[in-house]
């Protein structure tokens, strides 16, 4: 199997189960969208498929080789998280030249036209730059280094709307240029929607979704109008959720629509933001 | 070319009616060259395979096609093929749509006559 096979992975931290018997191939050139509410072991994952964890159980893959302590395999895979991995008095000019001792096609010109982009100094100390520049530095390092495999944790964070923006413009000209795997984990969904090819849900410490973008927005459907009509037409389907505004109502249908049952009644497309939130309510949020 | 990525229709199918749009509108004229993949893609913010898609539909219509190696362009005599489609389409996009809000209001279709040909007079 190409790209990398995460199987039967499980991680406790004390009591807490963090992840239990994952199993996901990424495969190659392909942007995933990895999603889940905090805690829901996104981060325990990204960390463990990169050997910055052990996991208790199962293994992770790279062409059916162990990748964890892979010296030869490791650098063909990169995380982006919020630990700084360069020492904190290096100058960021200095921390692209050392990337490249670790990673040989890593770009230093290219790196240094984004920061020019972005307006970051590539003299500045990587301590003395703000929470975002230091999201932008490491985003920067992620878009330059060439491999076939780049895990992003969180890369907008602490990133104003003008940053995101050219960030995810730039990964998706580096992916139409030169196809690679990205793995995106973001909160702000909205943002990243239309770049997911494969979403992954997970939900304490489960995959619960694992689909192409498209089956997975096809798989259901909003319907909205006078809640006792709205009530009427949900009678025999399956409902994810729902949402009631004085008279108003709007439910959340998994399947099709049924075009002869919809008389008066208002059907829109689900949105990605939308399916997570009625697919990650644990309490039963109404 | 504007194109509001609401959710309502798949983004590809966006895609494809707003360069629709562009060509209707003189924006992309025939036999003139349109934005690569990697441009829609980055513009928009929707991963490329999407935008690839969308720009299929109008290959598969004849209205855009691609030059290997050079980009993709607009077919000769795309305008009158898009137009005669929209006309055809133009009942069950506007008149029905129409006929469906003017009930709900307690419109009748004297009226509505009335109003389509005052909209022509202004």
């Amino acid at each position: 199997m190409t790209g990398i096979e995460v199987r039967d992975v499980s991680k406790t931290f004390g009591d807490t189960k963090a992840l239990s018997h994952v199993d996901l191939h990424f495969e190659e050139n392909t942007i995933y969208g990895l999603l889940g509410r905090n805690g829901a072991g996104k981060s325990t994952l990204l960390n463990i498929i990169h050997n910055r964890l052990f996991p208790d159980s199962g293994k992770v893959l790279m062409e059916e080789e162990v990748l964890a302590e892979n010296a030869s395999l490791l650098p063909r895979c990169f995380l982006v998280n919020e630990s700084n991995l360069y020492p904190e008095g290096m100058k960021v000019k200095d921390a692209f030249r050392w990337s490249r001792q670790f990673y040989p096609d890593f770009d230093e010109a290219y790196a240094k036209e984004l920061c020019r982009l972005f307006e970051l100094p590539v003299k500045k100390k990587i301590k003395s730059l703000s929470t975002g520049y230091q999201s932008i530095f490491k985003n920067i390092t992620a878009l330059s280094v060439n491999v076939p495999f780049v895990f992003l944790d969180e890369p907008v964070l602490g990133l104003d709307a003008y940053h995101r923006d050219l960030f995810y413009k730039l990964l998706i000209e580096k992916y139409a240029e030169n196809p690679f795997t990205a793995v995106i984990s973001t909160h702000l969904i909205e943002e990243a929607a239309n770049i997911i090819e494969q979403v992954i849900v997970l939900r304490e410490g489960q995959i619960i979704r694992n689909e192409s973008m498209e089956s997975l927005l096809e798989s259901g459907y909003c319907i909205s109008g006078p809640a006792a009509q709205v009530d009427a037409y949900i009678r025999t389907r399956e409902v994810i959720g729902m949402d009631t505004l004085g008279g108003l109502k709007t439910a959340y249908v998994t399947g099709k629509p049924d075009q002869k049952h919809l008389d008066g009644l208002e059907v829109s497309r689900m949105d990605l933001q939308r399916l997570f939130i009625h697919l990650t309510d644990h309490a039963g949020r109404r | 070319m504007k194109l509001n990525l609401d959710q309502e229709k798949p983004i590809f199918i966006q895609i494809a009616e707003g360069i629709k749009d562009g060509i209707l509108a003189g924006a992309f004229p025939e036999e003139s060259q349109i934005p690569s993949i990697t441009e829609f893609s980055v513009n928009y913010k929707i991963n490329p395979a999407t935008a690839l898609k969308g720009i299929n539909l109008l290959v598969d219509e004849g209205i855009v096609f691609k030059k290997r190696g050079v980009g993709m362009f607009v077919a000769e005599g795309a305008v009158g093929k898009l137009q005669k489609k929209r006309q055809d389409q133009f009942y069950d996009n506007y008149v029905s749509r129409l006929v469906e809000e003017a009930k709900r209001l307690g419109i009748t279709s004297d009226e509505i006559i009335a109003m389509i040909e005052r909209g022509f007079v202004q």
